[in-house]
């Protein structure tokens, strides 16, 4: 391997690196948005909007980012809508991640007792007040884990940003690889992607521990 | 004539087909102790979650302090602030500590000063024996305490009455009478309840008036002295053998002559 030529690579990866967790970062911040939403929805099962939220969950965890993509970038044309390839990977991340996050979420909601509601509107808590204060930080917490796990599975599925031309790590890693050096490539695309996506998974870990003391109280 | 803090006319719930209360009628005088019993799936817990708003009725009324509160636009947040309510499940909020358990209702619903309030729940705490655990999660709490702390949390909200729904059904024995020593405090100084228990030595000693209901009506109403020494009617006297019974093989079990009568 070319030590010289990862050296001076490193600015190149680093710009791409930073495509992509800006990409990710915002997709997944929406993502969250949409999903806690969407969860409510489901859970208070507001009549025919969770029907449509259910249709949606199934829509974007049943097809690929891919065909998410091209349907955002070149099928949106057609009807004379031109996203910006910045705008369309994050709203496509955001499309994918919402229907996970609503899920991880939910499973988080569907863990709060019944009691726990019932004790909480007995003492005159308006619906609001009782999400706010009672369930969502007991739901939170049970649903660290999964949204972790879809937090890096999203930043990972950042690497089919290439396709619409944003010149992301995996970009810039396939770039390279034409020019024939396909190990150094390789081996920084594996490198930049790690550290990105290693704070992430050890800041989670630190996190479900704390939620897990402040949350359910143990 | 005594005010009635509460009033039930005709009340109808059902679950689907199955009709629960058939046409119950009851009135609670100001600081009046009323205890319900029965068997199990006879409504008593349905009533006292029908008072709370927690199940919608089908037919009938209530009324607190002489309002309605099942006929017009009710808002039940503010009606579920004038009664207390404590279930048998220990409900407390695992995600707080004592004291935030006790000051959600008063700072956020009522809208209370937190001084205030915090004064009132530390006397409140230090009558029922908890004050030196007010900074603790509710995890850390036996089931006796967790049931205390709730009781608190509910008079804080300064309720009209208070409903208590088979509060030590779920206690280890040892802990059932620290929790009913709270309750019998509060029967003292003149706190309106409805207590549905099946504790009967407690029956008898927090009682104004014992309601004996089953098949979803109120099959009797009386002193608890009437009650139990000279129950009216066959189902009443049937019930209390039960117990009877009950004591009988415990006293058995545990091999202990001196509690044969």
């Amino acid at each position: 391997m070319d030590i010289d030529y990862i050296v001076a690579h490193i600015p190149m990866f680093g710009k791409a690196a930073f495509l992509t967790i800006s990409l990710a970062l915002a997709g997944i911040l929406l993502s969250l948005l949409i999903g806690l939403a969407c969860a409510l929805v489901r859970y208070f099962r507001v009549p025919l909007l969770h029907r449509l939220i259910a249709a949606y969950i199934e829509l974007s965890r049943n097809t690929p980012l891919m065909i998410q993509l091209f349907f955002l970038y070149y099928g949106l044309t057609r009807v004379g809508i031109m996203l910006e390839g910045v705008t369309c990977a994050i709203v496509g991340l955001a499309f994918l991640g919402g229907g996970y996050m609503a899920e991880a979420i939910r499973s988080g909601l569907d863990a709060v007792g019944r009691v726990q509601i019932e004790s909480g509107l007995s003492i005159g808590l308006s619906r609001l007040q009782l999400i706010r204060y009672v369930v969502l930080p007991q739901a939170m917490a049970v649903a660290v884990p999964a949204i972790a796990a879809n937090t890096i599975f999203l930043i990972k599925e950042t690497s089919v940003f290439s396709i619409i031309a944003l010149p992301d790590l995996m970009y810039v890693a396939k770039d390279l690889m034409k020019e024939g050096n396909s190990n150094e490539s390789n081996f920084m695309l594996v490198v930049s992607y790690l550290v990105l996506i290693l704070p992430v998974s050890l800041f989670f870990t630190r996190l479900e521990r704390r939620m897990r003391r402040a949350g359910l109280g143990h | 004539m005594a005010q009635h803090v509460l009033e039930i006319r005709n009340l109808h719930k059902s679950f689907g087909e199955r009709e629960v209360i058939h046409g119950l009628d009851l009135d609670v005088r100001k600081g009046e102790v009323v205890v319900v019993i029965g068997p199990s799936g006879c409504g008593k817990s349905t009533l006292l979650r029908c008072i709370n708003g927690l199940e919608p009725i089908q037919q009938g009324e209530i009324f607190l302090n002489g309002k309605s509160i099942t006929s017009g636009k009710i808002k039940w947040n503010l009606v579920r602030q004038q009664i207390g309510m404590v279930f048998q499940s220990y409900d407390l909020f695992p995600h707080m500590n004592v004291m935030e358990n006790i000051l959600l209702g008063p700072l956020k619903a009522q809208g209370r000063r937190r001084e205030e309030v915090e004064a009132e729940a530390e006397a409140l705490l230090a009558r029922v024996g908890l004050l030196d655990r007010k900074d603790s999660f509710p995890s850390q709490l036996s089931g006796g305490q967790k049931q205390r702390v709730a009781i608190v949390r509910a008079l804080c909200m300064k309720p009209e009455m208070m409903l208590f729904d088979e509060v030590t059904a779920s206690l280890d024995p040892e802990m059932v009478r620290e929790v009913l020593d709270v309750i019998l405090g509060l029967a003292d100084e003149g706190m309106t309840m409805m207590i549905v228990t099946h504790e009967m030595a407690f029956a008898k000693a927090v009682a104004d008036r014992v309601i004996f209901m089953d098949g979803g009506v109120v099959v009797e109403s009386a002193r608890p002295e009437v009650f139990f020494e000279t129950p009216q009617t066959e189902r009443a006297r049937k019930f209390l053998n039960t117990f009877q019974f009950r004591e009988v093989r415990h006293c058995l079990d545990e091999d202990d002559e001196d509690c044969l009568p």
